[in-house]
């Protein structure tokens, strides 16, 4: 006999959305690190680097983020470092997200007009000092919508750890439906939460869209 | 690391991945198409049609955008059958790409068609074009082009995100991958071919797209 679906399997499905949040937020931080290296890397005066942060964007963006999770999972496990889901799943996840973040970030960058970095060049300022003072804090204040844009991406892009057995929403999801047999109630829910996640960042990325839109209209 | 490489399996069992990737170029190009079929009409609704449509779309826009493929995919192929629609792995496939690139084509396509410069329709209607006359030459057509390389590169998208069918069971390039992989143990060498051939895919598709798009749109620019 089936278990039945009851108050027990909805507090599972809802309460390891702890876990897509954790992982979420992991690779948020591990790719806005790794977003700001390429983002700078892309726009940098050394060609060496500005072609291998493009053959790295290349790459993550021209392959299937599945095949990346797989690739980190095995990979891992051939280094003898062990598997451990945690590991690749956050890794993977934080490669995908920084290749993502590191394009928008340089059309951020590059949407600042030229000729502050070259006023400020003109008064003495080093590279550093150009970019913290006067170049990037004007691109931050283009790259919020598109970053939380991408936030949702990166929220949606969490359930596929459930593939390699990562127990997140999805697959709390999946290991609900394979004990109740429910599928049309416990795939309507984990959607519904997946949805109450994602759609307030989508609403509010559109809405600072809408405010940059008209902040940027002469 | 005394790990050794073993390619062997792999290119033992490559005409599997050919097929596989056949599946994935048909999966792409007739999800392409379908969900084309979806975005021209329901962008239209969502521009000029009545009130209750235009909530009906957005509706549909904001439930595809806001979850993730692989739950919509397991939506199609295990809870539709509750409800008595039963489909193969690979038709629910096609049915879960179409319907998810259909919502953000939708978008895109709507993007194009507010930028078509009102005074561009109502000049057809000077010259006495019918509604849909007006729609196919006046909108659409200068639309498409400047949503050209969105609509593309999320076709790439595409592509590439169809690779999450494989967890259906369906008969995709990642599929192959999982079958060849269980067979002979050589995981890493089988996802790093399979992962080679997915990026030869993309770019292959974008030259594709690149050069449709020059054939296309080749006449001039209107000033």
């Amino acid at each position: 006999m089936f278990r039945s679906f009851g108050p027990n399997e909805v507090l599972y499905i809802v309460s390891a959305v702890q876990w897509t949040l954790l992982l979420s937020a992991i690779a948020f931080a591990g790719g806005a690190v790794g977003g700001m290296a390429i983002a700078l890397a892309r726009v940098s005066t050394t060609k060496p680097l500005r072609y291998a942060a493009l053959a790295f964007i290349r790459v993550f963006q021209g392959t299937p983020l599945l095949m990346q999770l797989f690739l980190v999972y095995f990979g891992l496990s051939i280094m003898g470092v062990g598997i451990n889901l945690w590991v690749a799943a956050a890794a993977a996840l934080t490669l995908h997200a920084s290749a993502y973040l590191g394009e928008i970030w340089r059309g951020c960058i590059e949407a600042v007009p030229s000729g502050q970095s070259e006023a400020s060049y003109a008064l003495g300022l080093k590279y550093r000092d150009r970019m913290r003072y006067v170049v990037l804090p004007q691109a931050a204040k283009i790259s919020v919508a598109p970053t939380v844009g991408f936030l949702v991406q990166l929220i949606k892009a969490t359930s596929l750890t459930s593939i390699i057995g990562f127990v997140e929403l999805t697959r709390a999801g999946q290991i609900i439906n394979n004990a109740t047999f429910q599928p049309l109630t416990v795939f309507s829910l984990v959607a519904a939460v997946y949805f109450i996640l994602c759609w307030p960042l989508s609403m509010w990325a559109r809405h600072l869209e809408g405010r940059f839109a008209v902040a940027t209209t002469r | 690391m005394g790990y050794n490489f073993n390619f062997a399996p792999v290119f033992n069992n490559f005409d599997q991945l050919l097929y596989g990737a056949l599946i994935t170029i048909q999966l792409s190009f007739g999800a392409i198409l379908i969900g084309l079929l979806i975005a021209v009409p329901c962008a239209a609704a969502k521009t000029a049609g009545p009130k209750p449509l235009r909530w009906l779309v957005n509706l549909y826009i904001e439930v595809i955008r806001n979850t993730p493929f692989l739950i919509q995919i397991f939506f199609i192929y295990f809870s539709l059958p509750a409800l008595g629609v039963r489909f193969d792995p690979n038709t629910a496939a096609l049915v879960a790409l179409s319907v998810n690139v259909g919502a953000y084509a939708t978008e895109i396509v709507r993007a194009g068609i507010e930028s078509i410069n009102r005074g561009q329709i109502e000049a057809g209607k000077a010259l006495g074009l019918k509604g849909h006359q007006i729609f196919r030459y006046v909108v659409i057509k200068p639309a498409l082009r400047t949503i050209y390389p969105a609509l593309t590169s999320q076709f790439i998208y595409l592509m590439l995100n169809s690779s999450v069918v494989s967890a259906i069971s369906a008969t995709d390039l990642a599929a192959a991958g999982n079958n060849i992989q269980s067979a002979t143990f050589a995981a890493f060498e089988v996802y790093l071919v399979i992962t080679v051939i997915y990026f030869v895919l993309s770019l292959g598709f974008s030259g594709l797209f690149s050069a449709i798009g020059r054939k296309a749109f080749s006449y001039p620019l209107a000033r």
